[in-house]
C-alpha cells in the first residue's frame, strides 16, 4: 500500500474544502437550517406528530439525509472532476498507486466531509428544534455508509461527466426528487397504499427509514432492510468502480 | 547503430537489465482503429539524453504516455529501470518522473502544496529540505507561496518540473518542454537538463526544435507514423547525413562551371554570381585548399565566402519525405 499516496491525495482534498468552506460547509449547513426553522419550528407547531415524534423533530433525520446525499454526490464529483478537467489527473495516473489507492484518496476525503457536514446540521437543528438520538452508534454507523456510498456514486459521476451540466445532472435531477418524494417530510404510511409501494422502489426511502428510526426507533421499512440497502447500494457502487479502472473507462485510452 | 532494431525480439527474462528504458515490440491502436505505434523497439542506457523527434502525430507523446502510464499499452513490453511497466507498475512508475506537454496545474493551490503532493504521491515521505532544494533549483524558492493561478506560463512549467523531479525519478520524460517558452527559459532550460544528466537522471524528451534535440541529445530517434524509423547517435547523424556546403559569392558571374574544376561537384546558383561546393562532412576537408588554388588559378575572384553544415531539420525532412 502505497500510504503516502493515500494521504497526499486526502490531504489535498480536505485542502480543498478549507479553501471553499464557505460554499461546501456553510451554505448547505445555513440552507438546512432555513428548512428547520420554517418546516421544523414555524410550520411544525401546527403539524399533527407523526408516530409519536413532534413535526418539527420527525424531519431531521430526512432533511440532513437529503443534504448529506446530495453534499456529498457534488463534492465526490467535484474532486475527481476537476482533476480530468483541468489536466492534473496525469499525475494521479502516472504514479505508482493502485486504483484502491485512488479511492480511498478521493473518496475518503469526501465521506469525511459528508460526516462532518452531517454532524454539523445536526448540531445547528438542535438551535431550533428538540430532539433525541436513541442509537447514537447506529446513528453514526448510517451516517458513515451513506457518506461513503453516495461519495462512491459521486466519484463515478465525476469520471462519468463530461462537461459541468452533466456533474450537476444526477444530484440535482435524480437524487433530490428521490429525497424529496423519500420520506423527508412525511411518514411513507401517510401515502394512499398504491403510492406506498411505488415508493418503496425509491432507494432513498430505505436511508431516510433507517436514519431516522436511530433517532426516534420508529422506521417506515425494517432497520435491517434498510442496512442491507445502503450495503448493497454501497457494493454496487464498488463494483462500477473497480470495473472503471479496469477498463479505463474515460481515464485512459 | 540501433542496438534494438538489429536485436531478435528478446525472449522474456533475457531483456538488457542495465539500461534505463527497454521498449520491446511495442503496438498501439486506439479504439478509434488508429494505429498509433508499430512494434517500437527501443533502448535507452542510464544517463542518457535521448530526443524523440518526430512530425505532430507521429506517436512521441502516445509512446511516452504507454510508458508513464496515462494510456493502457497494446502488444508489447516495456521496462523502465528494470521494472515491468505493468506488473512492477509501482517500482516502475516511482522510478519515472513525466512533465507532460500540456500545461496542467491547479488554480488555487500554492507552488510548495503542489510539489509537495507529488512527492507524496510518488510514494515518498515528507522531507521539506529536499522540497526547497528542487524549488531553489528551478528558482521557484520565492514563488512558494504564491498560488498558481498567480505564476505565468513560464513559472507554471518549472512549478510541473518541479512536480516531476521532487520524488527523486532515475528516468524523466520531457515532452515538448520547450514549446511555447521564451528564448531566455529555454536556454534555462537545456542548462537544466544538462544538470540532471550530471547528476545521473536519464533523460528522454520528446521535441519539435530540432536544434534542441542536435544541441543536448546524445542519441536521437526519429519516430514516423507510429514507427520509429531511425536511432541513432547525434554525432553520428550529423555525420552520416549531414553535408557541408561551401558558398563562394563571385565577382564575376559565370555562365558554366570551367573544364578545369570539372573535378570539383560544384554548381552555379544566383545567375552564376554563386559557385557552390557540397561535400559530405566524412570526406577530408583537404579539397578546400586545392578547390581555392585552383580558382585563383584560373582567375576565379570572389568576395566572400560562406560555409554551412546542413542542420538536422533537413536531415530529418529528408528522411521523414523518403520513408512516406
Amino acid at each position: 500500500m502505497n500510504f503516502y499516496a493515500i494521504g497526499a491525495i486526502y490531504r489535498a482534498e480536505m485542502a480543498r474544502t478549507g479553501r471553499t468552506l464557505l460554499q461546501s460547509v456553510a451554505s448547505p449547513v445555513i440552507s438546512t437550517a432555513l428548512y428547520f426553522v420554517v418546516f421544523g419550528a414555524v410550520i411544525g407547531q401546527r403539524m399533527e406528530s407523526i408516530a409519536g415524534v413532534d413535526y418539527g423533530a420527525f424531519i431531521i433525520p430526512g432533511l440532513a439525509m437529503m443534504t448529506l446525499l446530495t453534499q456529498s454526490l457534488t463534492n465526490a464529483a467535484f474532486g475527481i472532476y476537476m482533476p480530468r478537467f483541468l489536466g492534473t489527473i496525469y499525475e494521479v495516473l502516472a504514479a505508482p498507486v493502485s486504483s484502491l489507492e485512488i479511492v480511498i484518496g478521493y473518496v475518503g476525503a469526501a465521506a469525511t466531509k459528508t460526516v462532518i457536514l452531517g454532524l454539523l446540521i445536526m448540531i445547528t437543528a438542535r438551535f431550533f428544534v428538540d430532539y433525541q438520538i436513541d442509537h447514537p452508534f447506529w446513528m453514526m454507523g448510517f451516517l458513515i455508509l451513506t457518506a461513503v456510498a453516495f461519495s462512491l456514486f459521486g466519484f463515478i459521476i465525476g469520471i462519468w461527466a463530461e462537461g459541468f451540466e452533466q456533474l450537476q445532472l444526477i444530484p440535482l435531477l435524480i437524487v433530490m426528487p428521490l429525497a424529496f418524494l423519500g420520506g423527508s417530510f412525511y411518514s411513507i404510511k401517510m401515502l394512499p397504499e398504491f403510492w406506498q409501494t411505488v415508493t418503496l422502489f425509491n432507494p432513498v426511502v430505505y436511508l431516510i427509514s433507517g436514519f431516522r428510526w436511530s433517532f426516534y426507533s420508529t422506521a417506515d421499512v425494517p432497520v435491517g432492510l434498510s442496512l442491507a440497502m445502503t450495503a448493497g447500494f454501497l457494493v454496487l457502487c464498488l463494483l462500477v468502480v473497480s470495473w472503471i479502472f479496469r477498463s479505463g473507462y474515460r481515464l485512459k485510452s | 547503430m540501433n542496438e534494438a532494431a538489429s536485436e531478435n525480439p528478446a525472449p522474456q527474462g533475457a531483456l538488457p537489465g542495465e539500461r534505463a528504458l527497454v521498449v520491446r515490440n511495442l503496438h498501439k491502436r486506439f479504439a478509434s482503429g488508429l494505429e498509433a505505434l508499430r512494434d517500437i523497439n527501443l533502448d535507452v542506457g542510464y544517463g542518457e539524453i535521448f530526443a524523440l523527434l518526430g512530425p505532430n502525430g507521429a506517436g512521441k507523446t502516445t509512446l511516452i504516455s504507454i510508458i508513464c502510464g496515462l494510456v493502457n499499452p497494446g502488444p508489447g513490453r516495456i521496462l523502465a529501470n528494470g521494472y515491468d511497466v505493468v506488473r512492477q507498475f509501482r517500482q516502475a512508475r516511482a522510478s519515472i518522473g513525466l512533465v507532460p506537454q500540456e500545461l496542467a496545474t491547479d488554480a488555487f493551490v500554492s507552488v510548495w502544496s503542489t510539489v509537495s503532493f507529488s512527492r507524496g504521491l510518488f510514494g515518498k515521505p515528507k522531507n521539506p529540505a529536499y522540497v526547497e532544494k528542487v524549488l531553489r533549483d528551478l528558482s521557484l524558492w520565492d514563488k512558494r507561496d504564491n498560488e498558481l493561478r498567480t505564476l505565468s506560463g513560464g513559472m507554471k512549467r518549472r512549478v510541473m518540473i518541479a512536480k516531476a523531479l521532487v520524488h527523486e525519478p532515475d528516468i524523466l520524460f520531457l515532452d515538448e518542454p520547450t514549446a511555447g517558452v521564451d528564448v531566455e527559459l529555454r536556454r534555462e532550460m537545456w542548462a537544466l537538463v544538462r544538470q540532471l544528466r550530471d547528476q545521473g537522471v536519464t533523460i528522454i524528451l520528446t521535441t519539435h526544435y530540432i536544434e534542441e534535440a542536435e544541441d543536448m541529445a546524445d542519441r536521437i530517434g526519429v519516430i514516423n507514423h507510429g514507427e520509429l524509423v531511425l536511432v541513432e547517435e547525434t554525432r553520428t547523424l550529423m555525420d552520416k547525413l549531414g553535408r557541408r556546403e561551401l558558398r563562394l559569392h563571385l565577382h564575376q558571374p559565370l555562365n558554366a562551371v570551367p573544364a578545369a574544376l570539372e573535378r570539383f561537384p560544384l554548381t552555379l546558383e544566383g545567375n552564376g554570381h554563386e559557385l557552390v561546393y557540397t561535400y559530405d562532412t566524412q570526406q577530408a576537408d583537404g579539397d578546400i585548399p586545392e578547390l581555392l588554388r585552383r580558382l585563383d588559378e584560373q582567375g576565379i575572384e570572389f568576395r566572400d565566402l560562406h560555409s554551412s553544415q546542413s542542420s538536422l531539420e533537413e536531415i530529418f525532412v529528408n528522411l521523414v519525405k523518403k520513408r512516406t
